[in-house]
């Protein structure tokens, strides 16, 4: 039940998306275009991805009440889509695999991925190393320095983690870097995109993939509850959790969808990642969409607490739903996540992702002025492990 | 007629091919933008390429990177490059100048805003290497109307149908990108470049520039050969790097003279 048959075939949700890229990269993108429209129709392909998402990522993830948040929190009831519980701890394992088997069919025997929290880099190497590919990782310097734990996770899996040392050294420029990989070795390599930015056809395809965390929940949800849920809330970066737990319900009007960007200090202080919240349109990475930037058409630096939302653009499509008012962009501190990030530890024993206690903040700044059969469907797109040496750092505690 | 399309009949004239420098508009200094210009010129350019810097140089290797965050750190935007433009214009009204650079400082000011202001500025020609033909029609509409030409890249993954997307949109010159790769790499193939050019100049009527990974007078001689235009960049920005202030305009005028001695030879 989709709405809008977005993007059209050049890419565009609107005025945003398209394919901005060097006239080397041009070729290479329009075979990777013909090759997702021929798979992603095909039966042995969707049978091959349907069966690796059953039993190697461990689909369908759970839908699971937090009754003691939510009662603590008094008001809405709290549903979270557990996308911590796949294999490798977030949902990128959904987008890598379906990247993977096309890279497979397209005879691409190396696989390059940027990465900021580490969480694509991780699923990316994995697949990589189930398949017996060749697999090289750009990562920012400072998110190599914030994630270490994921960059040895990567190296086990045998992957070549490349830390990148120009620009704010985060996941803007490791794309750049993934981008000068690609066009020198565009004939052997196959660029797993990580998230729904990008040029065309990756927005549309990484949020196909993930779409399965939509799909899946609009079964769970009236098996669970009788009824699909008020608002849906998922954190957004470049956006790939939330386009794939929003698109499937883009048709249902009465679901409320809320993407939650990164405030960082806080949208005043200038310093954050919330480009839907507080920046303008431009063209970065290959797409147009909602961008930080300066006067002069800059990027600006960003800040969050979180690897995985330090990103000055958005995925078009994002641009786009918030354009059209069907979907609603909010913004939370790095405090705010904090708060949530412990309450989840502390009243349901789950450790999520600093990306995801974004939309738990969110979740739990309006759960308490809703009434107690409203409904609100968290996306938990990550586990924390990766983060307890932020999180530690910022109690004064050393591991 | 345009300014580029009267340097390339001139040359050929002369018998003589193109040689367009490339540096980016504030690296060094400012101060030392068009003083750089007219050295290059008197050092035999014939052609000016101004890089715009971008906080985000996707296509640019490490060289080019560098002397854009250095520019950038000079806070060096398009409505200065403008103006660098117009001084140098005061001097000199014959040097065709390219600016190249990434679509986004051109989105921040607005298609009509850039190209009223370019063309006010004595600029000839606009080169975005992340504006394929495709994505750009309302840029090139902007562009025509205030007679500045549109430069296009190709590539060896170009395949005909994208050779001839190019070829409808460009003017002034095409710039051949003569190796996969991002600018300043070193695995050059001549044989393969030559080759490829006689295969454009099928589809393509306009004078072949070559450009990326040409490093010396050597190299810029012999692609020459077959080329009607030799675009020198990272070489340059990489001299640019290595010397003081005071030396900088001194070594790239010497630089400059170098390769259009060899390429006249």
């Amino acid at each position: 039940m989709q709405v809008y048959d977005l993007p059209d075939a050049r890419g565009y949700f609107g005025p945003y998306g398209g394919v901005f890229v060097a006239e080397t990269l041009m070729q290479a993108l329009e075979e990777l275009k013909l090759a997702y429209e021929h798979f992603r129709f095909d039966p042995e392909f969707q049978a091959e991805y349907t069966n690796d998402l059953k039993h190697y990522v461990g689909r369908a993830s759970p839908v699971y009440f937090a009754k003691r948040w939510s009662e603590q929190l008094g008001g809405a009831r709290i549903y979270l889509k557990r996308e911590d519980l796949n294999h490798t701890g977030a949902h990128k394992i959904n987008n890598t695999i379906g990247q993977a088997l096309l890279a497979k069919r397209m005879g691409k025997k190396r696989v390059i991925a940027e990465t900021g929290a580490g969480q694509h880099g991780v699923a990316s190497a994995t697949v990589a190393a189930r398949m017996g590919m060749e697999c090289v990782v750009y990562m920012g310097s400072e998110d190599v320095k914030r994630q270490s734990p994921n960059v040895f996770r990567m190296k086990m899996l045998g992957a070549t983690v490349v830390p990148v040392e120009s620009g704010s050294k985060t996941l803007k420029d490791a794309l750049n870097e993934a981008m000068r990989d690609w066009v020198t070795n565009v004939d052997s390599t196959f660029y797993i995109i990580g998230t729904v930015a990008g040029p065309h056809p990756y927005p549309m395809m990484v949020r196909d993939f993930q779409s399965v965390i939509g799909h899946e929940a609009m079964a769970q949800m009236p098996a669970l509850t009788g009824r699909q849920p008020d608002a849906i809330i998922a954190c957004v970066g470049g956006g790939s959790n939330a386009m794939g737990i929003f698109y499937p319900y883009l048709g249902l009007e009465e679901v409320r969808l809320i993407g939650v960007e990164a405030a960082g200090l806080g949208l005043a202080s200038g310093k954050h990642a919330a480009p839907l919240n507080a920046g303008t349109p431009g063209v970065l990475h290959g797409n147009r969409t909602y961008l930080m930037q300066d006067e002069n058409g800059q990027i600006i630096e960003t800040h969050s607490i979180s690897a995985g939302l330090d990103y000055p653009g958005v995925g078009p499509e994002h641009a786009w739903l918030k354009d059209s008012g069907r979907a609603e962009y909010v913004a939370v501190t790095d405090q705010e996540a904090l708060e949530a990030f412990h309450d989840l530890c502390r009243f349901e024993g789950i450790i999520p992702a600093l990306e995801s206690s974004h939309a738990l903040a969110y979740a739990a700044k309006i759960a308490p002025s809703m009434q107690r059969d409203q409904i609100l469907l968290v996306n938990l797109s990550g586990r924390g492990d990766k983060d307890i040496n932020t999180v530690a750092s910022l109690s004064g505690i050393s591991l | 007629m345009s300014r580029i399309a009267t340097c390339f009949a001139q040359l050929k004239q002369q018998n003589k091919k193109a040689l367009i420098p490339f540096f980016t508009a504030g690296d060094p200094a400012p101060a030392l933008t068009v003083p750089m210009m007219h050295a290059m010129v008197a050092a035999g350019a014939d052609i000016i390429e101004l890089g715009v810097p971008f906080s985000d140089p996707m296509a640019d290797g490490p060289t080019i990177q560098r002397s854009s965050e250095r520019a950038l750190a000079n806070h060096v935007g398009l409505k200065d490059i403008l103006a660098m433009v117009k001084q140098f214009r005061q001097d000199n009204s014959a040097t065709p100048v390219v600016l190249m650079g990434y679509a986004n400082p051109i989105e921040a000011m607005g298609y009509e805003k850039f190209a009223t202001q370019a063309q006010a500025a004595g600029v000839d020609g606009v080169l975005t290497v992340d504006y394929p033909p495709e994505e750009c029609t309302a840029f090139l509409e902007c562009l025509t109307k205030h007679d500045l030409d549109p430069i296009f890249l190709l590539a060896p993954t170009s395949v005909n149908a994208r050779v001839a997307a190019v070829a409808r949109a460009a003017r002034g010159f095409v710039y051949y990108v003569s190796l996969k790769g991002v600018t300043g790499s070193a695995n050059l193939d001549l044989t393969a470049v030559q080759a490829r050019l006689a295969e454009l100049r099928q589809q393509i009527s306009l004078p072949l520039g070559v450009g990326f990974g040409i490093r010396d007078g050597a190299m810029a001689k012999a692609m020459s050969q077959f080329a009607d235009a030799v675009v020198i960049g990272s070489r340059i920005v990489q001299e640019i790097e290595n010397a003081s202030p005071e030396t900088v305009v001194a070594r790239v005028e010497s630089l400059v003279k170098s390769i259009r001695t060899a390429m006249d030879s």
